[in-house]
């Protein structure tokens, strides 16, 4: 199990928990109890049940027909976009809110990017009865409006980051705080694969059900569970985890994470960190991080507001060091392209941070046999005004 | 030459001032003329802040400090650089205080050596982890004499703040409430029943208590449970305000140590 987290919270040389004395109680706490409460049968239980009954899985697993013929390829698109919420980001949601339950906290807070992870957190905590507090960057607020609009719907209070560049790593920075400043009642659900430890494993554990499924659904469709390729796209990581998690110690899986170049990795508007990131310190974990030379951390750009991230997991970190996984920079253009393209051939507006995943087909050469999954991980609704904007369709 | 903060606290045990303020602020070039002016006026200790981008355990107004010095050029090794000017001038201990990312990238090992070079006594780094110090920095920093301060908190169970106190040298960082900095007010029961309970634990280094201290009486209320006390957010909030720092920084300095 060479790319698992070890018992001290590491991938190879990256994770750990690096937080002021102020949050160790609390995450120790999770760090203490998080296997033995998502290990008990009435949790896997309750688990199983919401995303089943609530989410709506198993999410299909879809032939691409007309795409494959492009690429003279089987590719297969797992229809996270079909999850309640029009993510994969309720799955994490689901199971962190019942650890909090468990954990006797009544209290939630989430950062949230362009929203989805936000609506995802708003959503369990109207369906628990958890007060609800969603911090978001005033710029990213300005930019997703329905997304903000959504939680308020919900019963969430959305309150707007207003530090350093006021997006995302500015919100998570806020609920830090404010975990710090309520360290007894209050459970923080991060929305991706980041965070001190426990935080990666456990939200990949949540997001593993992906790969769970695809196993299955494979066999079914080819007999055979192994595919020759896993795609996804890589913000903070969640989904790409949970498309890798049961293919990751699997080495005839490639594994493929798309990221975010924004207007090219050279351009300075770029969000591609495996190209431009060293390792550092930030929100908790050693992992690869987008900084100056003075360990500032830059601020990244992406046209997908789920994808502008200035580092990544790491678990991936990991996965990229030993080569385990590939990473391919695709550029805002490629990524809408994509996203048209999908459209146009399969029916399927992506999520522009999707689109990115589709992208990488260019960037591959397949043999005619090969089994490729692309994990879908979000809906475009949400991206319409970016799509109108950009226009070329 | 002796640790400048370990013959402090042998000399003095009772109402000893640290002043944490942020590098590079106001003014990039501030940094040395504070220093100056904190020894002139009275303050015991003098604690400068790192800059960084992400400062999470920081309430706004150290998030404030942090932008403007960024935004206007400071850096770590120009931040080493100020440190051997004070020195030159100023007598009092130094500690600096900072985020991990950017002493990582400078090298920690290469910083602790550094440091300790320019005139540094001491170090303060939030998300350092203990294990981590214990296993890679601390016999070098034993080695240089350069002491290290952690944390404590209300939520720090006896058992690790014993811990702590035995990886700690120089003085134990008591954060007073569950809170970033900069909070105001004065002190609930519960924190008075916290500092008693730490005053009761007898810990092998003295302990200083942080965040919330902002005035007169909340510096002299630590002071009656803990030798000494820091002040951060309150004293960067007046460097703000500020026209005229020699005359400000007096002042602050004179109400706080007054005697009623």
């Amino acid at each position: 199990m060479k790319y698992r987290v070890s018992d001290e919270g590491y991938y190879g040389n990256f994770g750990g928990a690096y937080i002021p004395e102020m949050l160790h109680p609390n995450v120790e706490e999770l760090r203490e109890r998080y296997l033995d409460i998502i290990s008990t049968p009435s949790f896997q239980k309750s688990f199983h049940d919401l995303l089943k009954d609530f989410v709506g899985r198993p999410t299909p697993l879809f032939l691409a027909k007309r795409l494959s013929a492009q690429y003279g390829a089987s590719i297969y698109l797992k229809r996270e976009d079909l999850c309640h919420t029009g993510a994969h980001k309720v799955n994490n949601t689901i199971g962190q809110i019942l650890v909090a339950r468990a954990l006797g906290k009544n209290k939630i807070i989430a950062e949230t990017g362009a929203g989805q992870h936000g609506v995802a957190t708003a959503t369990v905590c109207a369906l628990m009865g958890m007060d609800c507090i969603v911090y978001m960057g005033k710029h990213d607020m300005e930019r997703q409006k329905p997304n903000v609009e959504r939680m308020r719907i919900l019963g969430a209070k959305v309150v707007p980051a207003l530090s350093g560049s006021m997006t995302l790593k500015d919100a998570t920075n806020e609920a830090m705080r404010h975990w710090i400043n309520n360290p007894t009642d209050t459970h923080y659900i991060i929305g991706s694969v980041v965070g001190p430890h426990p935080y990666p494993d456990m939200v990949a554990r949540f997001q593993s059900v992906i790969s769970q499924e695809i196993k299955a659904q494979l066999t079914t469709e080819i007999g055979n569970p192994y595919p020759d390729y896993v795609i996804a796209c890589v913000g903070g990581g969640s989904n790409a985890a949970g498309a890798f998690y049961h293919f990751i110690e699997e080495e005839q899986v490639t594994l493929i994470g798309a990221e975010a170049a924004g207007k090219g990795v050279d351009s300075g508007e770029s969000a591609a960190t495996t190209v431009l990131g060293k390792p550092g310190v930030l929100h908790g974990s050693k992992t690869l991080l987008m900084q100056t030379e003075d360990g500032q951390v830059i601020e990244p750009y992406s046209i997908s507001a789920g994808l502008d991230y200035p580092g990544i997991g790491p678990m991936h970190a990991h996965l990229f060091e030993t080569e385990r996984a590939q990473f391919l920079s695709i550029t805002d253009e490629e990524a809408m392209q994509a996203g048209i393209a999908l459209s146009r051939l399969e029916g399927i507006i992506p999520a522009i941070e999707t689109a990115h995943a589709l992208a990488a087909l260019d960037k591959i050469s397949f043999d005619k046999d090969d089994v490729v999954v692309i994990n879908l991980s979000g809906r475009g609704d949400k991206d319409l005004d970016t799509y109108i904007k950009w226009g070329k369709y | 030459m002796k640790n400048r903060l370990i013959s402090l606290f042998e000399k003095k045990s009772h109402k000893i001032l640290s002043i944490f303020y942020t590098a590079g602020f106001p003014g990039k070039h501030d940094t040395i003329r504070i220093a100056k002016i904190l020894e002139e006026a009275g303050a015991d200790i003098i604690e400068i802040g790192i800059p960084f981008s992400d400062p999470v355990a920081d309430g706004p107004t150290i998030q404030a400090s942090n932008k403007v010095a960024l935004d206007a050029g400071m850096t770590l090794p120009l931040l080493l650089e100020q440190v051997k000017e004070i020195r030159k001038q100023v007598k009092l201990p130094i500690v600096l205080m900072g985020y991990l990312n950017p002493v990582m990238q400078y090298g920690v090992e290469r910083f602790i050596k550094d440091a300790k070079a320019a005139g540094a006594d001491g170090l303060i780094l939030p998300d350092l982890p203990v294990n981590e110090f214990q296993k890679f920095y601390q016999k070098s920093m034993e080695e240089v004499g350069l002491c290290m301060s952690f944390l404590i908190s209300p939520t720090t169970s006896e058992e690790r703040i014993r811990m702590i106190d035995s990886l700690s040298s120089g003085f134990v960082y008591a954060v007073s409430a569950s809170s970033t900095t900069g909070t105001k007010g004065s002190f609930n029961p519960d924190q008075i029943a916290y500092f008693e309970r730490l005053a009761a634990l007898q810990m092998k280094n003295p302990h200083l208590i942080g965040f919330g201290i902002h005035d007169h009486s909340t510096f002299t209320q630590a002071c009656q449970y803990a030798p000494g006390a820091i002040i951060g957010s309150a004293f960067i909030a007046m460097l703000e305000k500020s026209a005229d720092l020699e005359k400000d920084i007096h002042t602050f300095v004179t109400s706080l140590k007054k005697e009623k």
